[in-house]
């Protein structure tokens, strides 16, 4: 099953290294990891998205929390949360078909930040169902190149990871 | 008054109390090298290769309850120190490694004898530092130590840059260590303990299942009480041996793929299980699903939650400090006034004692043509009174000396046996040795094994350590021989050493005493002949039987009751 493990680790170099290397070290799978300090700048918040039996998911959170710079980590997952992903994404824009793609950015409740003669380049905010949504919309044909963050996610209301 | 890096870096070795620092000089640790001759406080210990110095170090950490400490330099040093560090985190030993480093301007540069040392250690540590401040080295020293001690013991590494080391500042050393996401448990939960101590006496057919965490946490005297209060049968691991004490009747001997019969079945068929600072690892309970096929109640001691449930599905988790973990089940278990069925505990008893029958007991077929290695190890066990420290390496001879010397007391058995490290046991006795002088250790090994780290002998007669190696050489590689013969169609492919040197003049080249064993008859007189000698170091070169394989025998991939008794394979 699809787990999003966030933790908060000490903003020192060779932090990321241990945990992607703890996650390649044991065979863990990573679908996608995010990180950037807090508002304490030393601390940093990782968001990592990965898969596994409850076995697997509860030696990932363990094997974790036994990182020395690691101070603190929670598996979303297990309650109620939100997850966003930011994608940028280049599209052919070409003729008629210029005027379809600005609806479908609309639809999808995107943005176009970048205009030329040829190309459109929208931003995109939500689950990762919504932009692979949205891919599948456009069609790979027009697509000139996909840039996605992977996901962030934070708990609702009151599950709060601090330290 | 204003320190270098290098003279605070000494000056915290002093402040922790370090004895002895087992180490080899290079470029990027100069500064350090002329701090540590300006005192003589810390004692080096020059050895031949630094594999060597990590090895000595986890030795006297492993027969002592202090941190081992070694000293590398950068590049090359490094490298060679990374199979001992290694070897020091599968056995969670706990362990201080300082290694220089290229200038911090250099870093990155590829410059002379530089390696990312942070880098390459990072999976075979606890924890790892690259000092790149001169204001750090103090406080990191501290946690180094804190560290590697604390919680489940392990090696840690700090890397000093060798400018870092040459710059100067205030010395104060932090009196406490306060590491925001690092708190190791100390109690365990109570409720938890409760529930164990129910569990146990309630059981019919219980079993104590004990590692190395119980030597480390030197809570064999509590091991020793909980067994003898409840009666129940106990098992060490490898690890564990002299944990609890082996002659005493209670002891059903190792277990895993070369234990005894009747520890093997013991865990197949118990009900109640109580797991104590040992990890479920595949040498020990073999085919993992062969061994949660029987439906039983597991009881999991340990200090690191992420080995509870890493292996097999757990029933009363337990996450402390033995110690202190057993003192409280002890307390719970005296003052519930009750005990465990008598009449279910007899039943229990009588099948074990099947067992130990069926098994026939730890045997071999002695000879008086051919040395039998158990032999040799039976001989050194009668004639030391089992109060050796011994040491091993790593093949057939390490399992023989674990079945076949009997261990009474924790710290006195070293050997690697996580990582499997060859070499591991001949530096690891100049560290015990240095730690215990006066006391007898001997190195049991083969002559496969000693010839990784022989240079060795040249560091024991630097600083006259008196070792007894007790070599066992059938001129194969044992251990790979076995599984050649037993699951290779007898193809021996390697495993035959050809070429091997005079080992009595080799002993002799180094300045030791070095005497070859032939015959059976001359093995007991060997043996006194050596432990005479009390200041010298004899390396005993025993010719023994080739085609002897260690028995009982659970091979790879099977289950603990698949067990192989003899020579019917």
């Amino acid at each position: 099953m699809r787990h999003i493990i966030s933790l908060l680790m000490e903003n020192e170099a060779g932090a990321l290294s241990r945990v992607a290397g703890l996650f390649s070290a044991r065979g863990y799978n990573i679908e996608s990891l995010t990180v950037a300090p807090t508002e304490d700048p030393t601390l940093s918040r990782m968001t990592i998205v990965t898969s596994g039996s409850d076995a697997i998911i509860e030696q990932i959170t363990k094997q974790l929390n036994k990182l020395i710079d690691v101070v603190s980590v929670m598996d979303l997952s297990e309650g109620e949360h939100i997850e966003r992903e930011l994608m940028l994404i280049k599209l052919r824009a070409e003729g008629e078909a210029r005027e379809e793609l600005k609806r479908l950015t609309d639809i999808f409740r995107g943005r176009i930040l970048d205009v030329s003669d040829h190309t459109y380049t929208i931003e995109l905010t939500g689950a990762r169902v919504k932009l692979d949504s949205f891919i599948d919309a456009i069609g790979r044909d027009l697509i000139l190149e996909t840039v996605r963050t992977g996901a962030s996610g934070i708990g609702r209301g009151n599950r709060i990871l601090s330290l | 008054m204003e320190m270098t890096g290098a003279e605070i870096t000494i000056r915290c070795l002093q402040e922790e109390g370090v004895e002895y620092l087992f180490g080899y000089p290079g470029g990027a640790v100069l500064h350090i090298y002329d701090a540590l001759f300006q005192q003589d406080k810390v004692k080096h210990i020059l050895v031949r290769h630094e594999q060597a110095a990590v090895h000595a170090a986890d030795g006297y950490a492993r027969s002592s309850d202090k941190v081992g400490v070694a000293l590398v330099t950068s590049g090359p040093g490094l490298t060679n120190a990374v199979t001992g560090i290694a070897t020091a985190y599968m056995d969670s030993i706990p362990m201080v490694v300082i290694s220089g480093q290229v200038p911090t301007f250099a870093i990155g540069e590829d410059a002379f004898q530089e390696v990312d040392a942070v880098g390459i250690t990072r999976p075979c540590v606890k924890h790892n530092f690259l000092v790149k401040d001169v204001k750090d080295i103090a406080s990191t020293i501290k946690k180094a130590f804190y560290l590697a001690k604390s919680g489940r013991p392990g090696p840690v590494l700090v890397d000093i840059p060798k400018d870092v080391s040459a710059h100067k500042t205030e010395f104060t050393y932090p009196a406490s260590v306060n590491i925001r996401s690092y708190h190791p448990q100390g109690r365990g939960d109570s409720q938890q303990i409760r529930q164990a101590a129910q569990l146990l006496l309630e059981a019919k057919r219980p079993m104590v299942y004990a590692g190395g965490g119980v030597v480390l946490s030197g809570a064999s005297e509590q091991l020793t009480d909980l067994v003898r209060l409840l009666g129940f049968p106990c098992t060490n691991t490898l690890m564990g041996l002299g944990g609890f004490p082996a002659n005493d009747n209670q002891f059903v001997g190792m277990l895993g793929m070369h234990g005894t019969y009747e520890a093997n079945m013991a865990m197949q068929h118990c009900d109640v299980l109580v797991a104590i600072g040992a990890r479920f690892d595949d040498r020990v309970i073999g085919n993992v699903e062969h061994f949660a096929q029987v439906p039983r109640k597991i009881i999991h001691i340990d200090i690191d939650p992420s080995s509870i449930a890493k292996r097999v599905k757990v029933d009363v988790p337990i996450v402390g400090e033995l110690k202190l973990v057993l003192n409280e089940l002890l307390d719970v278990l005296r003052a519930s006034r009750q005990k465990p069925d008598v009449e279910e505990m007899a039943n229990w008893w009588r099948r074990i004692e099947e067992w130990r029958v069926t098994g026939g007991g730890l045997r071999y077929k002695n000879s008086s043509e051919i040395i039998k290695p158990q032999f040799v190890i039976e001989t050194l066990h009668k004639l030391t009174g089992g109060d050796a420290f011994v040491t091993s390496d790593v093949g057939q001879h390490q399992m023989w000396a674990a079945q076949y010397y009997k261990f009474n007391h924790p710290r006195r058995w070293i050997n690697s046996g996580g990582l499997g490290t060859m070499g591991f046991g001949l530096p690891a006795a100049m560290g015990v040795q240095l730690k215990h002088p006066g006391e007898l250790v001997a190195c049991v090994t083969g002559e496969g094994s000693i010839q990784m780290n022989i240079q060795e002998l040249s560091t024991c007669k630097q600083y006259h350590l008196p070792i007894k190696v007790l070599s066992l050489n059938n001129g194969y590689l044992g251990m790979v021989r076995q599984w050649q013969e037993f699951f290779h169609g007898n193809r021996f492919s390697e495993s035959y050493m050809d070429a091997l040197p005079d080992f009595v003049k080799v002993a002799e080249a180094y300045g030791h005493i070095g005497i070859r064993i032939d015959k059976p008859c001359d093995v007991e007189p060997a043996i006194i002949e050596a432990l005479s000698r009390k200041n010298d170091l004899v390396f005993m070169d025993f010719r023994t039987d080739p085609t002897e394989n260690v028995f009982p025998m659970v091979p790879g991939g099977k289950g603990l009751s698949e067990v192989v008794l003899s020579e019917d394979l």
